[in-house]
This record gives structure tokens, C-alpha cells and sequence, in this order.
């Protein structure tokens, strides 16, 4: 970018993750198109992008793009928390290339190849087959080199810059989220072992080191945004972490009811998975007391003047705080409890919950960062909401809660007809799929969904612009 | 400092987080190691004589497999019974079936069976949960499966409807052709019959019931 605010190289790395994630994100939810076409088509490009292939880049690029903007927001705040310039950052901006070539290639190879024979090269070098974690054992071992540099810088810097408890709990938090990554590299003949050790990686992230990423984050943002004060964020941000982590690590017992794991993990998944809404409640007070705190503060000295230095990112900071808790925490407590999920497990449900999770939970904070992204790198001193904006976080965040609602009620439907009355055989499943319940809540859900893809569009038009727009304050 | 309050102490929460995470790993590594013995695979002495392991040994193709309800335990589970023939033998070695079944779950990752399938409810809600598959009724002496595809037997009709599904439609949306070869299909049936014989604490519940087709052995 020429002309732009920034001097610490830090930052300009971390515009370019923002970029790359901004265009998978885009990817993600084309693809995701194409997956509730087919719901509603079954033809359409049938035996040329399968729904297994176009549902495999929707998530795979869900993933990519978020660890991406983490990665990217890791590197922005960096800077302002550690008072330093990144260390190894020109390591770190060629293992960026590295990152982003391999990635195009494992998308071609999807795309292009598919599917391959029974062997191990299929899972060397096409696809691992495993959900979310498809990407070929060679993709596995360069993203391990590419974490490896980004906790190195992240732990160099760390430990020569000022460390404050944000950067503290990053570091302990992204080398978990590292390591876990291994949990998921390896082949076995036995499946309840594959699935055992699968969801070290697909829980372990979005249900704990995940989490505590977005509470650094939502730290960071409160602290820069609207001034909180950082002796109250990080006590806060300590609270949060012993409830992630407390009932987080444990509740990975909810994915044990059904594989061939032991009965017990019934009451061990229960009891922590139910408490797992907790923290997004701490996390949800944490952000509006804040802000009511502050603003109040503002207006104790006579200035009815906003806190809040940049709408747009508070405006999706807030939106996570509403979203983690809703979508994370009850819609995922809904069929948490064995009793319920016997009937729920792989069902719409599931597909409902992940929708809202994901977006409330991740999405949004991260978008918020792009906006900071976009307000450091254009010298805004204070960031104000344009039409786009508005739009965009409308439309975005209608179509994803109207598509919730819609999985939500195709999963009834599912439940009762396929799994409660019908015992769920092939045919029980199809009869729950012909219902008019189900069909009709898949065409709501691709109506909504074309409306997420339109409000992306108007975001993704107002961060490549809104830094130019006359109408903040320089 | 002297009157100041441990809970608004920044220090005394970052200790209390690292114990609670602490504990919460240890207990999850304990219990790791206890869940990884309980779902080890069997083998065939444990079949012949008759040992319930929760993941039996891939020779379980040897053997009729039944889903039913466990009076003690409240509900369904797989049932390993007498001797029946898998693709015509009901002698496949330790060797042959592990052969087959590391053949099958090759498979089953190299066509990306979850991305439209569930396995042991996990994965992706286009198409059937195949958990229990090889119990399905529609695949028995009285369902549509084998005269659809106009073969004498469970595994034969599984495995020709494996090579060529776009041949046998069930519902306007269909199962692609994945180029699966008449060895790998006979690879895949093995995994799914070996996968019915996992114990999956019930799940799913009334599986194939309503049918009333699991008449037991």
C-alpha cells in the first residue's frame, strides 16, 4: 500500500494476513453457496464439484482464513504491546509467501484432483479425509514449520519487549494451539482412535485455545478502542482464562458419548461442556461493562463525546461478545447433555450451532480487527461507521442468524423424523430429508445465505475503501 | 498493599488460571491413557474366545454381527455372533482381514467419505450416517438393495453400489462416482462391517427398529 501509517513492519505483515484472510474468507462462503445449492438442487455440478468437495473448501477455508486474521491480529498488536519491533519479522514475512503459495496449491489439488486411490499418497499428497483437517500430510508438515515461526516470533518478542499479561497469555496460548496440531498428523486403521485424537485438534482449538485468543483480543480491543483500563481488562482476561480453560479442556468429554469411547465420558462431557456457556458470559459482560464504565466515566466529566475510537471494529466486538454467547454457548448447550445429543449427534443441529459459533465466535472479533488494521494503516484518529458498514455488518449478520435459524429447524425435523421415529436407517434418513419442513428450511437457509454472500461483498468493498472516506477524523 | 483484596490481585488470577489449566490437562491425560487401553483394537483370539472388546479385531468379518438392547446398560449394543461368510469365506486370517480393513479406511479418507457422510456420527449431514450401515435393513435378504443391484448378498451388493452408485439412485440426490475399484470397495464393505461391531455406548438409538429387520442371530 503506498502512502500509509505505518512504520512498524509488524503491521504491514499483518495487513498482508488480513488481505489473504479477506479473500479465503470470500472463498469460504462461494463454496458454501454452491454446498446449499446443491441441498436445494441435488444436480447442480454433480460429478464436477461434488458436495463433499465444495463443503470441503467451505470449511477448510473457514479454518484457513481464521487462523490467518489470528495470526494477522498477533502481529498487529504486537507492536503496541510489547513496544518493540517483531522480532525475526522478515523470517516471518517470507514464511507468509510460503503459507499462502502452499495453500493455493492444496486448493487447486481439492478443486482439480478431488479424490485419489486407497493408498498413501492419496494422503500425502490429495487429501487426508479427515473433516476440517483434510489438507494432504505435506500441507500438515509446512504448516508446522509456518507455526513454529510464528510462535518464534511471537516468544522472541515476548520475551525481549515489555510483557504484558495480553502477550502472556498469547504466548502460552498460541503454542497450545500449535502443538495440538500434531494430535492430528498420523493414519490409523482404527477409527474410534482416529476420532479420539482428531478431536484433540478440532475441539482443543475452537472450544479452548480459540476461545482464549478472542479474550486476548477482546482484551487488546478494549484497551485501544476505548481506553479501558488495562489493570481491569487483564484481571478479566485471567478470569476468562482459568473458565475457558476449566471447563474447555474437559468438555472435549462431549465428543466422547458415541465413538467407542468409555461410558464415562458421559457425565465427564456433561458436567464440563455444560459449563462452557459460563465464560462467554463472563466474556459478554466483560466487553459492555467496559464499555458502560468508561463511556459513564467520559460523561462523569461533563463530555458527552463516544469512547470509542473506531465504530466499525466495536461495532463487531460487541457483536462477538452477543454472538460467542449465543452461538457458542447456547446453541451449543441446547445438545450438549448425552441425552439430548443421542438424538442430535450429526444432525442439522450441529450444522446450526457451527454457523452461529464460528461467526459469533470468530468471525466477528476478527473482522473488528480488520477494521483496526484498516484505521492504523489510513491514520484515522477516529474510525466512523459508513453505509457499507452498516450494511455489511447487517447483512452479514442477518443472513448468519437467519441460516442458523433455518438449520435450526431442519435439525427438528431430523431428529424427530429420521432419528426418533424412524430409527435411523438410509431410508429413515431420506424420509427426514423429503419432509416439507426440511426442504422448505433449506431453501430459507440458501436465500439467507446469498444474503451473507451480498453483505461480504459490501464489507469486503468498504475496508479496500472506507480508508479513504472523508468522513472520519484524521 | 496490606488491605488489598486477593480477588481484585491480578497475580492471584493468573496462578489460579495456570492450576485450573493445569489440573484440567492432567486429569484429561490420565484419562487418555485409560480411554486409549479401553478402545485398543481386539484380536481373534478374543473372538474365539468369546472376549467383548469395545473395537473387536478386524476378523470380526468372520462373524454375524446383530445391534440389540442391553437390559443393564439401557441400551443397543453390537452383538458378535456365529460364523458367517464375508464374500464367501468366513476364514479371512488376521493378516487378510487387517489387509482389508487398513484397505477400507484408506478408502474411506482417499474419497472423503465424511465430507458427505457421517462416520460414528462425525462429518458431514449430505448423505446417511454410515455407523451402523452394514446393519441397515435395506441391504438385508428382505430389502431393496440386493435386487437393486441384483446380487445375492449383503457384501456383494454393498460393494458393486460402491463402484457404480450413480447406477443406483435412492433419492434425487446421489452419491457421485468416486472411481472406487472392485478391490477397494471390497475394503470399504469390510470397514463399515467392522465399524458396526463398535460398541458406540447406543448411538444410534432404535437403529433399523422401526423396520423391525434386526431379527437377532
Amino acid at each position: 500500500m503506498a502512502n500509509n501509517h505505518l512504520t512498524s513492519e509488524s503491521k504491514q505483515l499483518a495487513t498482508w494476513y488480513f488481505t489473504f484472510a479477506a479473500i479465503l474468507f470470500g472463498a469460504q462462503l462461494l463454496f458454501g453457496l454452491v454446498a446449499a445449492i446443491q441441498y436445494v438442487m441435488p444436480g447442480f455440478l454433480y460429478e464436477i464439484l461434488d458436495f463433499s468437495i465444495a463443503r470441503i473448501l467451505h470449511i477448510n477455508a473457514l479454518v484457513v482464513w481464521m487462523v490467518f486474521a489470528m495470526f494477522g491480529s498477533v502481529y498487529w498488536l504486537l507492536p503496541d504491546e510489547t513496544g518493540i519491533e517483531t522480532i525475526g519479522i522478515k523470517i516471518g514475512k517470507l514464511i507468509y509467501w510460503v503459507f499462502v503459495a502452499a495453500i493455493v496449491v492444496v486448493v487447486l489439488v481439492y478443486l482439480l484432483v478431488q479424490v485419489g486411490p486407497a493408498d498413501a499418497t492419496t494422503i500425502w499428497f490429495i487429501t487426508e479425509g479427515r473433516e476440517y483437517i483434510e489438507a494432504p500430510r505435506w500441507a500438515d508438515w509446512g504448516i508446522v514449520v509456518v507455526a513454529l515461526t510464528f510462535v518464534a516470533n511471537l516468544f522472541l518478542t515476548g520475551i525481549k519487549g515489555k510483557q504484558t499479561g495480553i502477550v502472556t497469555v498469547l504466548m502460552a496460548d498460541m503454542i497450545a494451539f500449535a502443538g495440538l496440531y500434531l494430535a492430528g498428523m498420523f493414519f490409523t486403521d482404527n477409527i474410534s482412535v482416529d476420532q479420539y485424537w482428531w478431536w484433540w485438534v478440532i475441539h482443543l482449538w475452537v472450544e479452548a485455545t480459540w476461545e482464549v485468543f478472542v479474550g486476548a483480543i477482546a482484551a487488546y480491543g478494549l484497551i485501544t478502542m476505548i481506553g479501558a483500563h488495562r489493570k481491569v481488562v487483564e484481571m478479566w482476561l485471567w478470569i476468562e482464562v482459568a473458565m475457558l480453560f476449566g471447563s474447555g479442556i474437559l468438555g472435549l468429554g462431549h465428543h466422547y458419548f458415541w465413538i467407542g469411547t468409555p461410558e464415562y465420558w458421559w457425565e465427564i462431557g456433561a458436567l464440563f461442556s455444560a459449563l462452557e456457556p459460563l465464560p462467554l458470559v463472563a466474556m459478554f459482560v466483560h466487553v459492555l461493562y467496559d464499555w458502560g464504565k468508561t463511556q459513564g466515566g467520559e460523561e462523569a466529566r461533563g463530555s458527552s463525546a463516544s469512547v470509542i475510537k473506531n465504530k466499525p471494529a466495536f461495532t463487531w466486538f460487541v457483536l462477538n461478545a452477543f454472538g460467542n454467547f449465543l452461538g457458542a454457548g447456547i446453541w451449543g448447550f441446547f445438545h450438549t447433555l448425552p441425552q439430548v445429543n443421542l438424538y442430535t449427534h450429526g444432525s442439522q443441529f450441529t450444522s446450526a450451532h457451527g454457523h452461529l459459533a464460528f461467526f459469533g465466535a470468530y468471525a466477528t472479533i476478527l473482522i473488528g480487527m480488520m477494521y483496526i488494521a484498516v484505521q492504523g494503516t489510513n491514520g484515522i484518529k477516529i474510525m466512523k461507521h459508513t453505509k457499507a458498514s452498516i450494511w455489511g455488518v447487517s447483512m452479514v449478520t442477518g443472513g448468519v442468524v437467519g441460516m442458523t435459524v433455518a438449520l435450526t429447524i431442519a435439525g427438528y425435523v431430523q431428529v424427530l423424523v429420521s432419528r426418533a421415529q424412524m430409527g435411523a436407517t438410509w431410508a429413515a434418513y431420506f424420509d427426514g430429508q423429503s419432509g416439507s419442513w426440511f426442504t422448505q428450511a433449506m431453501d430459507w437457509r440458501l436465500i439467507l445465505g446469498a444474503v451473507t454472500f451480498s453483505g461480504f461483498l459490501l464489507l469486503a468493498k468498504d475496508l479496500l475503501t472506507t480508508g479513504k472516506s472523508p468522513v472520519h477524523e484524521r | 498493599m496490606a488491605n488489598k483484596s486477593v480477588w481484585s490481585d491480578n497475580r492471584f488470577w493468573q496462578r489460579s488460571a495456570t492450576w485450573v489449566t493445569g489440573f484440567a490437562s492432567v486429569l484429561l491425560i490420565w484419562l487418555t491413557f485409560d480411554t486409549s487401553v479401553q478402545i485398543a483394537m481386539g484380536n481373534d483370539e478374543d473372538l474365539k474366545n468369546g472376549v467383548t472388546k469395545r473395537v473387536p479385531g478386524p476378523t470380526v468379518i468372520n462373524y454375524k454381527i446383530t445391534y440389540e438392547m442391553d437390559a443393564k446398560r439401557g441400551h443397543e449394543v453390537p452383538v458378535i455372533g456365529e460364523k458367517e461368510n464375508f464374500f464367501g469365506r468366513d476364514d479371512w486370517s488376521e493378516e487378510e482381514a487387517g489387509a482389508l480393513l487398513h484397505l477400507g479406511k484408506l478408502g474411506s479418507q482417499a474419497k472423503n467419505c465424511m465430507d458427505c457422510h457421517t462416520l460414528l456420527g462425525n462429518g458431514a449431514y449430505y448423505a446417511p450416517d454410515l455407523t451402523k450401515a452394514w446393519l441397515d435393513p435395506a441391504w438385508g435378504p428382505n430389502g431393496a438393495m440386493q435386487a437393486l443391484t441384483a446380487k445375492e448378498t449383503k457384501e456383494e451388493a454393498m460393494a458393486e453400489f460402491l463402484q457404480h452408485p450413480d447406477r443406483y439412485p435412492t433419492h434425487a440426490r446421489m452419491m457421485p462416482d468416486l472411481g472406487i475399484t472392485a478391490k477397494e470397495a471390497k475394503g470399504l464393505v469390510a470397514f463399515l462391517k467392522h465399524m458396526s461391531s463398535i460398541d458406540t455406548n447406543g448411538f444410534p438409538r432404535n437403529f433399523g427398529h422401526m423396520q423391525g429387520a434386526i431379527n437377532g442371530k
